[in-house]
């Protein structure tokens, strides 16, 4: 086992920077050993970015019955042979939306608070990037090793609350401010359910650390039962409400009420255009990525191999593939689900999700404390824990829909 | 002048901002929120004394900080509360506006 | 060290002067959530990096967000920019004296006070140590500071709730 650890894919990516680190003066080896680190993150999440966008844009058209964007493919002036000028299936789209929306005209309403309306997007893009700092990528790639760093993770998603109120307010248009406030009701209201479906992990795992959280997932049952935490009971209810809390929070349909263009315009968005558009654009798709990947973090184990078997496969491969799974599952949602109003997504946070994950706080704290138990006994804890999972599911789900009925029509069949 | 008198120094300014804001603006919310700032000013002292305090081995001074926090997060939430029933009475939030007790 | 405390020091004191100046109520809110993320910076200059991160999700994450929800809530003025009445000279003029002559008491007090020499390396403190601290020895307080934060947000919906009955049509 030690020795795939050890195995040469697993530090390559190190040995690479370090590598380039030694070629530079002494002075400069400090500041750019972390620059490399930024760099390289900077440059694989906006690659990802830029594949996430066109992955969805087709796999949404495959949902729909249409192809997607498939005509991009290589500029007419390249220099490349003519059995190479294939389209590509349209994968460089988000390259000639790049070049689009750098060179669109940056409007700025006349009335709208120039500072404001400049900072929304800038800070929003910084902080959802921040957020991948206590990622761990892979067994030996973690940007920052922090002690706290659940709490670093949610400290630095919590400013881009502000800078949709930023946007919202500074645009001088009713619109966006309406919709920013929509949006912190939404964002607020979700919040709490998202930190509160992390806190059993934390409880069980007993740390903040994100590495450690990882590396208590790491054994298997039979050498092919992987022990994530999405395999407990108390770990799978945590991560239904993960998911739908994490898919509000990156204002993704069902959820996506801020920009509901049928109501509000554009929302937040209305009076921006050009690149401070694609800031907000990619700003979204990093929150969603980061989001991602805390719950394969915390839920899916992290980099860890799903059996024994497949141990030698890099750690960063797995990390990779399970945060692509994790997003091709919100594109689906968001091809599938209708969006809801916004009293019933509210309804659905406060008197749902939050109860929900406080019950399963205390299904954690039973977990916790019953860890020494063996044999037949196991068998109980299990039932025990599912059951707390399940009945008030069932009675929180029955008491809120009761009285409703599914709408009939009266002139159409 | 050792770190430990900078960091006194530079809470004394924050708390008398704090001061200033809440004594000279007639708006409830800005008084408010200088009284948020003094409190912060308070809590700075709290995470000095125990970086260069005698005893930091002892994390009492961040438990202390940790508690400050969330009675000043409760404070804001009752505060901001009183304002928007106040604001419903008068249509206004200025202090100086504020003057009968009875709805 | 003692550059970045400055840094941080003039980032802090700087936002939280402008927002008690500014007259624009939004501008001063949001220049407040800068001085608080200052702040949380000093934290963590201080090495408390789990009280700069608590620092940070509750005052920009959570206390700003209420302040700015009143000061939408609480409009005085048909415009958009919320402009509050200029404060009368000699008002402004007394406070400035208060606090400045506050700021001179303090401030010489802390200038002559001897404090015993600290320790270079800043105190090491896990999480794991807070959070044995905070369920051990200061269990009584945690309780009783979730008992206050519940009632306080319990009584600040009822104060602020309207009593107006709920409209029938709101049904899900």
């Amino acid at each position: 086992m030690s020795a795939a650890a050890d195995s040469f894919l697993e530090r390559a990516p190190l040995e690479l920077r370090d590598w380039a680190v030694q070629l530079l003066p002494a002075p400069l080896q400090w500041i750019s050993h972390h620059l490399i680190t930024i760099v390289a993150v900077l440059a694989v999440f906006g690659l990802f970015f830029a594949f996430t966008t066109v992955a969805e844009r087709k796999l949404l058209g495959r949902l729909q019955n249409r192809l997607g964007p498939n005509r991009a493919g290589l500029p007419k002036f390249s220099i490349l042979p003519w059995h190479i000028r294939h389209k590509l299936f349209g994968l460089s789209q988000p390259f000639a939306d790049a070049v689009k929306a750098l060179t669109k005209e940056d409007i700025v309403p006349a009335a709208a608070d120039k500072v404001l309306h400049f900072l929304a997007p800038v800070v929003v893009v910084g902080f959802s990037l921040m957020t991948f700092a206590v990622l761990p990528f892979g067994r030996n790639l973690i940007p920052v090793e922090l002690d706290a760093a659940l709490l670093y993770f949610f400290a630095a998603g919590s400013a881009s609350e502000l800078a949709i109120f930023m946007a919202g307010w500074s645009s001088r248009n009713k619109y966006s401010l309406l919709a920013a406030m929509r949006a912190l009701a939404q964002l607020i209201s979700y919040e709490l359910p998202l930190i509160l479906s992390v806190v059993p992990v934390v409880l069980v795992a007993s740390t903040l650390s994100t590495s450690a959280i990882v590396q208590a997932q790491g054994a298997w049952t039979f050498g092919v039962l992987p022990h994530w935490f999405v395999f407990t009971p108390w770990g799978f209810a945590g991560f239904i409400i993960f998911l739908i809390s994490a898919l509000a929070e990156s204002n993704r349909s069902p959820f996506d009420l801020p920009e509901a263009e049928s109501e509000l315009v554009a929302g937040h968005l209305t009076e921006y255009s050009g690149f401070k558009y694609a800031l907000f654009f990619m700003a979204e798709y990093f929150g969603l990525t980061a989001l991602s990947g805390l719950g394969v973090t915390v839920f899916l184990g992290g980099w860890q191999a799903p059996c024994e078997l497949l141990y030698w496969v890099p750690s960063y491969l797995w990390f990779m593939g399970k945060l692509i799974l994790m997003i091709m599952l919100f594109i689906w949602v968001r091809g599938t689900l209708l969006r809801l109003r916004i009293d019933q997504l509210t309804r659905l946070s406060w008197q749902f999700l939050v109860p929900l994950a406080l019950l399963n706080v205390g299904n954690a704290a039973f977990w916790a404390l019953t860890a020494q138990w063996s044999g037949p006994l196991q068998l109980v804890r299990w039932a025990v824990s599912a059951a707390i999972v399940i009945v008030p599911f069932l009675v929180i789900g029955r008491s809120l829909s009761a009285g409703y009925a599914p709408r009939t029509y009266r002139y159409a069949p | 002048m050792t770190p430990l008198h900078l960091c006194l120094l530079i809470s004394t300014a924050l708390f008398c901002i704090g001061l200033f804001g809440a004594l000279a603006r007639s708006n409830t919310i800005l008084v408010l929120l200088g009284i948020e700032l003094m409190l912060n000013a308070a809590n700075i002292n709290f995470i000095a004394f125990w970086r260069y305090g005698p005893n930091p081995a002892a994390a009492n001074g961040m438990i202390f900080v940790l508690f400050s926090i969330a009675v000043a997060a409760a404070e804001a939430a009752v505060g901001l509360a009183l304002i928007i029933a106040v604001y419903r009475h008068q249509k206004n939030i200025r202090l100086q506006e504020a003057t009968v007790l009875k709805g | 060290m003692t550059a970045a405390l400055l840094l941080i020091a003039v980032l802090m004191l700087g936002s939280a002067a402008a927002a008690m100046l500014r007259r624009n109520l939004i501008h001063s809110a949001l220049l407040l959530v800068a001085s608080w993320t200052g702040v949380a910076a000093f934290y963590l200059w201080a090495g408390a990096e789990f009280v700069a991160f608590a620092q940070i999700l509750v005052y920009a994450g959570a206390v700003s967000m209420v302040v700015l929800f009143a000061v939408l809530l609480t409009r005085q003025s048909r415009e958009a920019d919320l402009p509050i009445e200029p404060a009368t000279v000699t008002r402004t003029a007394s406070a400035f004296a208060v606090a400045a002559s506050l700021a001179a008491v303090i401030g010489s007090a802390v200038a002559t006070a001897r404090f015993p020499a600290a320790s270079a390396e800043a105190p090491a403190a896990s999480v794991k140590q807070i959070g044995l601290e905070l369920m051990a020895e200061h269990g009584a307080a945690l309780l009783i500071v979730g008992i206050v934060l519940t009632v306080a947000l319990i009584g600040a919906t009822v104060i602020a709730s309207n009593d107006k009955k709920r409209d029938p049509e709101d049904a899900p």
